[in-house]
């Protein structure tokens, strides 16, 4: 069967799964949040201990699936890694080293003799939390609003800014995009900690982490709202399904969401899973808020992708030169390998289902405080 | 597009590729061969149920995990630098080196990733039986990972399932098969893993042997030496194995590296092994110096390892630079030539085609293809460009290769005492093994050397030249992303090993 989808199919088909891959990464930047609520949240070297510990566990899999989320792109949208990553050169090494420095953090910041001590690796996953989140999120903001980059008849890039990518930050939209993903992993990862921590006997650092939520909630809206009103209002990039030429296109995001009205839907139902998972852990004092807000950000994020590469879009315009613009069916591998890797990508609902049954296993009992200290301590960060 | 050639970004990106792929092969081979030791010690431990050999299979484990984090950290940037430095190279062959990036990712990150988890944190959380099959999981992910990278860089020496498509002007893959079985990636995956094995179970034996020369641990000593002295008597052989076929697919898809790793300038039947010797750094293609100011000849071995029949051909550099017609070989001089005209008939193609000219058009990709497969030699300037640094590529591989031989004899003795039972007054041997520890190491950089400088100035063997593969930026730019990873792993490194000789100091926990 899936040797005989055509190639448009199979370009919409990768789209989705790369769309899907970054949605479920936004979702696991509770870590990240996390990363960020460290000094805020733990008053105690026990509550900051419980909180590295609970979140530790699963720094792997938000990082591998941030490493999977650019091998997706390199093998179905190989001219989209070509020209970003050599493009905005900038944005992308600051966002990688983020993320070199979060990798060794949680091993070494309690371990003897580590050179920096652990003040120093806590501020590394705070700069990879805050920082890195951010950046992803003014690079993200681009597929709306644009990048500075020409293709010659090669397809080779060229960027017309020296600031190769770091320009994007000059842009409120980019800015406020990125600053909301911040804001949403925090409210995940506070939630992830109320969800995944015994807190029998610290009724007040529970309340904090609760406090949290909200609070970090609130401090989202206004760049969601920036984020929604300007998505809604500016001027788009389309393309001509017939000629394949971009050009300028008043309230295009606007007019997707009108003409995909399921990607609104989708849209509004992450939103409203979010504000729901938030109202629960604040007002009806429940503990599985994560659950809610963690599908809800994933269906925004969906809605995020599709708007920006469905629909005759280009989902990473040039603002430079109109005809560079890259739409999934321009960017996208050859026939050939769209199939080999529809293969290999039915593996996938196996991977996910051993991570689902190994988290459910190592998350049944909550971490308790115990764990991490005393004679019944386990290896821990 | 070619006339404006910026060789300082090559250049420096080649130093980053360099600088960043040989601190990952720092960690990963420890990665590689180390869980699988954690995998032994742990299912011995599950077997015998005794309390020893989970607190010996934790002491690992927790060294496992140091190294771990920082073979990650350098494993992310090599991911995107593809991107970020080889731009041209990721649009031109991304349609068939992004598939297995993209694989690994799947098959592979995702398995360590979730049972690492468990492997460190789930002693108390889940069954017996699953933590052991979780730590398996991690061996045999981290093992995959490196298959699958391998074959990406199996494909780079001996592109094959591919084909040039002058419209997009990008290879396309044809055949994922070939690109997964071609006897590059066999050849790597094997070599480089056993490799890895052979250095973790070094590491295993030095840091043990420090144990007992200090008559520490002393069991839990020559528990672990037993263990890794099978393993790495058995990868070790392996490992000669492996690279002699390794030299045997390069005698066939790349003369060129094979001639530069032995020193061989001018072909010969009979041709022979250098077995040590200093190599003359002035010598140039078609000159008449001597290439070694000294050397020890084994004479017709090489002829044995590259061609596996005694007394015949192998070509040395210069029959590839000048071509040579009598044992019918086209030098780099004349596919220069023909390279230069697909270059050109490509333009005119491209030309034609932008001003509608299909009759044109249709003319020049005729021609192209007459020539296309020799489109990569049309980029180089002149012949001595195909030529890879000789002396670095010779002395590379001879350390390797004399580490390589000499390690078996090392796993050998180790073994013997063992099983003698007199490992314990052996204490002569204890330095042999923590040396051999760090010569693993330097082998197998050496090796990774042997491979990339190697095939230069070729990104894609014969096809794609670095020159050409490189991003269009500011040198500027590289040299100080260069620089940022070379303070920040060199940083790292230093905590990671201060760190992990704490560890060492500290030692396992003693069940009695
Ligand atoms: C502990 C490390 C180690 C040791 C002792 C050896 N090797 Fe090796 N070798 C490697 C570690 C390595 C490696 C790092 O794994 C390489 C680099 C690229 C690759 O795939 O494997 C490699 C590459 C490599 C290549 C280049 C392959 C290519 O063109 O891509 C050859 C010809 C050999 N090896 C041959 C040998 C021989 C004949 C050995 C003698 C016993 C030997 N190696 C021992
Ligand atoms: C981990 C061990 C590796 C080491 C030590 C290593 C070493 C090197 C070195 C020294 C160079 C520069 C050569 C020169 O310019 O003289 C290089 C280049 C390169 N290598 Fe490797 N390499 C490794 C693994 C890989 C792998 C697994 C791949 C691909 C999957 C790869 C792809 C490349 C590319 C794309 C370049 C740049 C183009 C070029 O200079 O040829 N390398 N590597
Ligand atoms: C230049 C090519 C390479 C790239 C792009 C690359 C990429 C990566 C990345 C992104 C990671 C982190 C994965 C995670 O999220 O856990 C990683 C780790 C790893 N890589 Fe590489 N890698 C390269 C070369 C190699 C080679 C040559 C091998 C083995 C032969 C290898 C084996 C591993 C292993 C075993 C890990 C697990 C972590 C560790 O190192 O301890 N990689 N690599």
């Amino acid at each position: 069967m899936i040797g005989s989808l055509d190639l448009a199919t199979l370009q919409k088909l990768w789209w989705i799964l790369a769309s899907v891959v970054g949605s479920l990464f936004l979702f696991l930047t509770f870590v990240q949040g996390g990363q960020t609520l460290i000094w805020q949240l733990g008053r105690t070297e026990r509550e900051k201990s419980l909180i590295i510990n609970s979140i530790g566990r699963k720094w792997e899999l938000t990082f591998t699936t941030l490493v999977l989320f650019g091998g997706a792109l390199f093998a179905a949208f190989p001219k989209f890694y070509a020209t970003s990553f050599g493009g905005a050169y900038w944005v992308w090494i600051a966002i990688l080293f983020t993320f070199i420095v979060q990798a060794v953090s949680f091993e070494y910041r309690k371990k003897p003799n580590n050179l920096f001590g652990p003040t120093v690796y806590e501020a590394f996953l705070f700069i990879n939390g805050a920082i890195g989140i951010l950046l992803i999120g003014t690079a993200v903001g681009t597929f709306f609003t644009g990048a500075n980059f020409v293709l010659d008849e090669y397809n080779f890039v060229k960027w017309t800014t020296p600031f190769r990518g770091l320009e994007a930050a000059q842009n409120i939209f980019n800015v406020s995009l990125g600053l909301f993903l911040v804001m949403n992993a925090r409210v995940l990862g506070a939630l992830y900690l109320l969800n995944n921590i015994d807190f029998t006997n610290m009724e007040d650092f529970k309340e904090r982490t609760r406090n949290a939520v909200f609070t970090n909630f609130i401090a989202a809206l206004p760049f969601l709202l920036i984020v929604l009103i300007g998505l809604l209002t500016m001027d788009g990039f389309g393309v001509n399904p017939n000629t394949g030429v971009v050009s300028i296109v008043p309230f295009k995001y606007l007019k997707n969401l009108v003409e995909m009205p399921i990607v609104l839907v989708i849209l509004l139902a992450g939103l409203a899973l979010v504000i729901f998972a938030v109202y629960s852990a604040k007002f009806l004092k429940r503990e599985s808020g994560i659950w809610f807000a963690g599908l809800g950000t994933v269906l925004v994020g969906l809605a995020v992708f599709f708007t920006a590469g469905f629909n005759n879009t280009p989902f990473y315009p040039s603002r430079a030169d109109l005809q560079s613009s890259l739409t999934i069916f321009n960017a996208s591998s050859s026939h050939y390998t769209l199939t080999a890797m529809t293969y290999v990508a039915l593996i996938i609902p196996v991977v996910l289902a051993y991570i689902a049954y190994v988290w459910k296993q190592m998350d049944s009992q909550k971490l308790r405080p115990e764990e991490l200290e005393g004679p019944e301590a386990q290896e821990n960060y | 597009m070619l006339e404006q050639i910026d060789l300082s970004t090559v250049n420096w990106a080649r130093a980053q590729f360099a600088l960043t792929a040989m601190y990952h092969w720092l960690f990963v081979p420890l990665t590689l061969g180390l869980t699988f030791l954690c995998a032994f010690f742990e299912t011995i431990y599950v077997k015998t149920g005794k309390e020893e050999w989970k607190e010996l299979t934790k002491f690992w484990m927790k060294l496992f995990g140091i190294n771990f984090a920082i073979g990650v950290a350098t494993g992310i940037i090599l991911e995107f630098e593809f991107g970020t430095n080889w731009a041209n190279y990721s649009w031109m062959v991304g349609d068939i080196f992004g598939a297995p990036l993209a694989i690994e990712g799947i098959v592979a990150f995702f398995l360590e990733a979730t049972f690492f988890a468990v492997m460190f944190f789930g002693w108390n959380r889940v069954s017996k039986g699953f933590h052991l099959f979780s730590t398996w999981m991690v061996a045999i992910g981290s093992n995959l990972s490196a298959l699958w990278i391998l074959v990406a860089n199996g494909w780079m020496q001996y592109p094959t399932g591919m084909a040039f498509n002058p419209d997009t002007a990008r290879f396309e893959m044809k055949n994922f098969f070939d690109v997964v079985f071609s006897p590059y990636a066999i050849s790597k995956f094997t070599h480089a893993t056993t490799s890895g094995f052979a250095l973790s179970s070094f590491f295993v034996i030095a840091v043990a042997s420090y144990y007992l020369a200090r008559r520490r641990h002393v069991l839990m000593a020559k528990r672990s030496i037993a263990v890794a002295s099978v393993f790495g008597l058995v990868a070790s052989l392996m490992l000669a194995f492996t690279g002699d076929e390794a030299a045997y697919i390069d005698a066939h898809y790349q003369p060129m590296k094979l001639a530069a790793m032995e020193g061989l300038w001018d072909g010969t039947t009979n041709a022979p092994v250098v077995a040590f010797g200093i190599v003359n750094g002035m010598k140039k293609p078609g000159d008449y110096q001597d290439p070694f100011v000294f050397e020890f000849k084994i004479p017709g071995l090489l002829s044995l390892l590259a061609n596996r029949q005694p007394g015949s051909f192998v070509p040395g550099i210069n029959d590839l630079v000048f071509g040579n017609k009598e044992r019918n070989i086209t030098g780099v001089t004349e596919m220069m030539e023909k390279g230069k005209l697909a270059v050109k008939y490509l333009a005119e193609y491209k030309e034609a085609q932008k001003a509608g000219d299909v009759a044109k058009a249709s003319n020049a990709l005729t021609e192209f293809n007459k020539y296309k497969q020799y489109l990569g030699y049309g980029h180089l300037r002149s012949p001595e460009e195909a030529v890879p640094p000789v002396s670095m590529t010779f002395y590379s591989f001879h350390i390797m290769a004399a580490v390589g031989s000499a390690m078996i004899l090392v796993f050998l003795l180790y073994l013997f005492y063992t099983a003698k039972g007199t490992i314990e007054r052996a204490t002569w041997l204890y330095p042999i093994g923590i040396i051999f520890f760090i010569l693993a190491f330097i082998a197998g950089e050496a090796g990774w050397v042997v491979a990339e400088v190697g095939r230069q100035p070729w990104a894609i063997q014969g096809l794609l030249p670095v020159s050409v593969a490189r991003t269009d930026i500011a040198p500027v730019n590289v040299k100080l992303t260069f620089f940022m990873f070379l303070v920040t792993f060199t940083l790292l490194l230093i905590a990671e090993v201060r760190i992990m000789l704490t560890q060492i100091k500290i030692g396992p926990k003693e069940v009695n």
